[in-house]
């Protein structure tokens, strides 16, 4: 909503400045986007007589000038304007002042040998247009020497502020005058209805046919007008708001809709169709040229104003085309009615039609205004185009608007932690335009003024479904009684500024507060800094992808694809959070960065539903390990991102011992290089493996690429037992290693499982320290050593119960795997 | 001391002060100590002393074995200290190599929103709020209805949503635009009082230098007997304080609107627009809205409104990141570049703490 200050000095007595009135506006709610004084960027800028102008010496298209800027000390200035000639008036810069259309300073110069001490201006340089064709000419009846916005009634402030929806009465500048009056600004000044003779009856009428279209309507002609181009000051008012004038009865709606929050329409009388105005729903089939110059379908959720040729205004959102008024206007009617604001904000929302009309009224406008704003407006008309007025013709009635509004005044400090006196507060209900029906000490009832369409509305709640009826019920009749209290206790706050209101520490609980996170919630945390404390960087990636890149990953149900995407590369919520590493990955190479990894801790989207979104956290490693001087650089591998996806399951509290290996991952992995961590045949703890080669190849990721994920929902919460004693056995261990000779393709996992169960008792772990296939081999086969840790707990070993522990193990492992001890 | 075992001390003395490598020296101790060695032969002497004698030049040379053997042991760990001086020397290590390198990545970090997360926790946990979390995809219901935001309402089209297909209900689920349908669900799954804060990912239609089509709030949420808007107050200038680590940073509050709180304030905090440092300047920047539940969001989930009452705020995780850190943009957040990423990424091992500072 934007208004210029002497628009506001229309409707407010006020002595503030303009620093005073911004930082009132903030504080009551209608917040200040942007202020244009252009007294103060243009105000130096001198009106001004050229008293010479001669050819320069030096250049062909440029002249030099002298120009008395009102004190007669003649100033030298070169200038390139055609239309530069002596005794012309224009607009004078002087050095220092900055020229807003070239965001130049401007310095005393010479331009080929000739002094320029000031220039005169066009006005693009000003800032107040497009024209360059050359330097502002001003008629002869222009005060040499006046600044010239101030003489050309530019210098208003425009003054920009942000309306929120509930304010409908700030989006006129009476509205916003009142609230600045309330809150101590000066003096609101009261609308006068002025009397107006009818002089004939009113050439058309009113039809309401159906009360969805339109509740209230009054009309009334003016014959004899001569419309044409509005006067300067409704230009400039309207100009300055950023609206382009059209013709006195337009602009004269225009000024209403700004003014008074109160949007009008005028008709062309001789270009509607018949003798009645019919407000109606739209028909199908129906439709609408707008004065916007697009033509819209009409549904039967339109509401129109029609004549007999069919609909001449989509009703309360924007006016026909054909029946608008021109210069040839002889006769107007002007229609001044209140619709419906939610069906207006619907059917503007369907046509995507935003008007000014439409924000007023979708939320809500004065609902007694309509008499005193026809009169207003038709007085106006007559003043500025002449001729007479007809009687009102109306239709309908005003809704019952009356409300009333309880406050009790000790809920002003135990809701609004302000103890506001009771006299202040009433007082400034009052200045808001409540009228006060009943009060003593404990509370006030006042009446909701018909502006206010925010306050004490109807309570429409939209409860949870399936809430326990007693509790719905004793909620719903808590809201009837409290809200328009809220509403009350906001308006006095505002007006004080919340600023006054005394901040209060949170009380707490205890002084030791309790932990913030679930055990859950901390799991997922921890999961992130382990990744990051092995060399990953934690990555936030949008959560959405392109569908096809989304399917190389798995699933990509319809039910996950966005019906708006911003981009069509942005429009399928994605299965795993290992794609997003995966693209991330191939655009850092793009850019020379192959080696890296990756994680990110987010969702996994399986389905539309809460329990569909699994929380995952993923680890992405590409390119070689580095080059170095002690050790060979080497690509990443499969058991890279295995490491990664224990050490997460370790650090959560996995005992690892009980995790079991499958070698079922999905396909996105190399489907011989991945494998699958659970716990129990059906929980999956995690994924890992290299990424498919045909999934790299499509995403241009040229090295290997290795990736795990790890389901944070699957793993359980660690069992809080308290830990037993520690294992520390009085005598040495005893290590042994063992080579032997297995099938390539025998897990080694099976072989140390089937070492340390060889005898539970004695053999305290098994750990494999080599692996040799060549072809000192038989074919088929490779050597894998273990080392064995025997511990002895009652005495220390002999070597015959070394020995025969050695073959427990040799034939343990033969018998699970086939492997023979290597010779 | 008799002259002979004077002699043999300073002949001693003399050649340990010769010997300068180990096997010199174990001559010289084999010469003195050995079974055949000097002094050997005079303690097997001591039975050809008189008996008169005998206990004088025992107790001599015995002095003189201790001191011998001290003298002898003193030359070897010199000989010894002096041998691994020299053998270390030549030992030496070129200590400005770089060590041996982890797993590709290099030094791994945290993002700064998960960083900025972490610190939300760690302040607001201070002020006894739990976590709570929702899902990305959200029923219209939630997302707007139940907050105050019925169909027709102006600010459903601010929202700039994301849909998803309509289910089987027949209506479309959205991505959520804001945290706040989480306050919904808290409401509804636990009884007063509530203090939590909500944490998370949220979406809108709207993407530019300033805009992201995915962005994070957090949103907080009081519910209790007697939290009145002077507790809200004190909450968001405890917490901006304490995160900016600006002491005395200057807040203000202006009333606003929002559907889901009444009354309504829109929060800035002082900084300087033109060096964009927070704290002093004189210029106002916006930097969350909040405001006391308002009673139909109260009662549309449940709660009635004369007995518990509270207060919601809800701020924007990168705003609030890039502000602390003055980071200039808003996209790359989310590009993954990790030049990027090394550049503003924290130590993983240094989580904030209260203890440390956050």
């Amino acid at each position: 909503m934007k208004f210029t200050r002497r628009w506001l000095a229309r409707h407010l007595e006020s002595d503030a400045t303009l620093d005073d009135l911004l930082a009132a506006l903030n504080r009551i709610g209608l917040e200040v986007e942007g202020v244009e004084d252009r007294a103060a960027a243009l105000g130096g800028f001198r009106i001004a007589r050229v008293v010479e102008a001669m050819q320069h010496p030096n250049a062909d298209r440029l002249r030099a000038l002298k120009v008395d800027p009102g004190d007669g000390q003649l100033l030298s200035v070169v200038c390139g304007a055609p239309n530069a000639r002596a005794g012309m008036l224009g607009v004078l810069a002087l050095p220092g002042a900055f020229i807003p259309g070239t965001g130049i300073t401007l310095k005393k110069g010479e331009i080929r040998g000739v002094a320029s001490e000031a220039m005169m201006l066009s006005a693009r340089e000003m800032g107040l247009g497009d024209d360059h064709s050359g330097i502002v000419d001003l008629p002869e009846t222009a005060p040499v020497g006046e600044s010239y916005v101030r003489w050309a009634g530019l210098d208003d402030a425009v003054i920009e502020i942000s309306v929120t929806p509930n304010r409908g009465d700030a989006l006129g500048v009476h509205g916003i005058a009142r609230d600045l009056a309330a809150a101590g600004l000066g003096r609101l000044k009261p609308l006068d209805r002025p009397a107006i003779a009818a002089a004939y009856p009113a050439p058309l009428a009113w039809e309401i046919a159906d009360p969805h279209a339109c509740r209230w309507v009054l009309g009334r002609a003016i014959r004899g007008v001569q419309n044409g181009p509005s006067p300067q000051w409704l230009q400039d008012l309207l100009t300055a708001i950023g609206l382009r004038p059209i013709n006195a009865l337009v602009d004269v709606t225009n000024y209403f809709t700004f003014g008074l929050g109160r949007p009008l329409h005028v008709f062309d009388v001789a270009k509607v169709q018949g003798r009645t105005l019919t407000l109606r729903m739209a028909r199908p089939g129906e439709t609408l040229l707008a004065l916007n110059g697009k033509t819209y379908a009409l549904g039967e959720e339109d509401g129109v104003i029609a004549d007999a040729a069919g609909p001449e205004a989509l009703g309360g959102i924007i006016g026909g085309e054909p029946s608008g008024c021109d210069e040839t206007t002889t006769e107007c009617f002007i229609e001044c009615a209140v619709f419906d604001p939610v069906r207006i904000a619907r059917s503007g929302r369907r046509h995507d039609i935003r008007t000014d009309a439409r924000q007023r009224f979708e939320r809500g406008v004065d609902q007694a205004l309509p008499p005193v704003a026809l009169d207003l407006a038709t007085a106006m008309m007559i003043e500025l185009c002449g001729g007479e007025a007809s009687e009102v013709a109306e239709a309908g009635q005003p809704a019952a608007w009356q409300r009333a509004a309880s406050l009790r005044f000790e809920r002003l400090g135990s809701f609004g932690g302000a103890a506001v006196p009771a006299d202040e507060a009433v007082a400034a209900l009052e200045r808001l335009g409540f009228t006060v029906q009943a009060r003593d000490a404990v509370q006030v009832t006042v009446a909701v003024p018909p502006w206010r369409n925010d306050v004490a509305q109807p309570i429409a709640l939209d409860q949870a479904p399936g809430l326990d009826a007693a509790r719905a019920a004793a909620a719903a009749a808590g809201c009837a009684e409290v809200e328009a209290e809220c509403d009350l206790i906001e308006e006095v706050l505002r007006l004080r500024g919340l600023d006054a209101v005394p901040p209060v520490s949170l009380p707490v609980t205890g002084i030791v507060p309790p932990a913030a996170l679930t055990p859950k919630q901390a799991r997922a945390v921890l999961a992130r800094r382990v990744l990051a404390a092995r060399g990953l960087l934690d990555c936030v990636s949008f959560a959405f992808l392109e569908a096809k890149t989304a399917a190389l990953f798995g699933e990509t149900p319809a039910t996950l694809r966005l019906e708006n995407p911003i981009a069509a590369d942005l429009d399928q919520m994605r299965p795993t959070p290992v794609a997003s590493l995966a693209i991330a990955a191939a655009r850092n190479a793009a850019r020379g960065w192959p080696d890296l990894g990756l994680a990110e801790l987010g969702a996994a989207y399986r389905g539309p539903g809460p329990e569909e979104q699994a929380a995952v956290v993923a680890a992405l490693r590409a390119g070689q390990t580095p080059r170095h001087w002690a050790s060979i650089a080497r690509p990443v591998e499969a058991l890279d991102a295995k490491a990664d996806a224990l050490a997460v399951l370790e650090a959560l509290g996995v005992p690892l011992a009980a995790v079991m290996l499958t070698t079922d991952a999905p396909g996105f992995y190399h489907p011989g290089r991945s494998g699958v961590l659970r716990q129990g045949p059906k929980t999956v703890l995690a994924t890992f493996g290299e990424l498919h080669p045909r999934i790299a190849a499509a995403l241009d990721l040229a090295g290997p690429v290795v990736a795990c994920e790890v389901f944070l929902d699957a793993i359980p919460e660690p069992k809080r037992r308290k830990r037993g004693a520690p294992d520390l056995p009085a005598f040495q261990p005893v290590r042994r290693d063992f080579a032997f000779l297995v099938d390539a393709a025998t897990p080694a996992e099976a072989l140390l499982r089937a070492a340390r169960g060889a005898d539970k008792a004695l053999i305290a772990d098994a750990q494999l320290f080599d692996r040799y296939a060549g072809d000192k081999l038989p074919p088929g086969k490779v050597s894998l050593a273990i080392q064995v840790t025997l511990q002895p707990r009652a005495a220390t070993l002999t070597d015959a119960e070394i020995e025969a522990a050695a073959q427990k193990i040799v034939a343990a492992v033969g018998k699970a795997t086939g492997a023979t001890l290597r010779g | 001391m008799s002259e002979d075992l004077a002699a043999l001390a300073a002949a001693t003395e003399a050649a340990l002060a010769a010997a300068d490598d180990l096997r010199a020296w174990d001559a010289v101790r084999v010469g003195v100590l050995g079974r055949n060695g000097s002094l050997t032969a005079l303690l097997k002497g001591l039975g050809q002393v008189p008996a008169d004698q005998r206990k004088d030049r025992g107790a001599a040379l015995n002095r003189l074995k201790t001191s011998l053997e001290a003298a002898i042991e003193g030359r070897r760990v010199a000989l010894d200290g002096a041998a691994l001086d020299a053998r270390l020397l030549a030992e030496k290590l070129d200590v400005s190599l770089p060590p041996r390198p982890g797993l590709p990545g290099g030094e791994g970090g945290i993002h700064p929103i998960s960083r900025t997360l972490e610190e939300l926790t760690a302040l607001f946990g201070a002020m006894g709020f739990a976590v709570a979390e929702g899902p990305d995809i959200e029923s219209d219901w939630l997302n707007f209805s139940a907050l105050n935001i019925p169909e027709h309402h102006p600010a459903r089209q601010d929202h700039d949503t994301f849909y998803l297909p309509a289910g089987a209900d027949g209506r479309r689920p959205v991505l959520r635009t804001h945290t706040s349908p989480v306050q919904a669900r808290t409401m509804l799954g636990q009884a007063p009082p509530i203090r939590v804060i909500v944490p998370g990912r949220t979406y809108r239609a709207d993407h530019d230098a300033t805009h992201s089509p995915m962005f994070h709030q957090v949103e907080g949420l009081v519910i209790d007997r007697g939290i009145h808007l002077g507790h809200l107050k004190g909450c968001l200038v405890d917490f901006l304080r304490a995160f900016f680590g600006i002491a005395d940073l200057p807040v203000r509050f202006r009333a606003s609107y929002f559907p889901f709180t009444e009354p309504s304030m829109e929060v800035d905090i002082g900084w300087s627009r033109k060096t964009g440092e927070l704290g002093k300047g004189g210029d106002w920047l916006e930097i969350l809205g909040s405001g006391m539940v308002h009673p139909r969001v109260l009662a549309n989930c449940g709660i009635d409104p004369r007995e518990w009452q509270g207060f919601a705020f809800g701020m924007g995780i990168e705003r609030i990141t890039m502000l602390k850190h003055g980071m200039p943009d808003l996209r790359p957040f989310y590009d993954s570049d990790i030049r990027w990423l090394r550049h503003w990424a924290t130590n993983p091992l240094a989580p904030p703490s209260l203890a440390e500072g956050v």
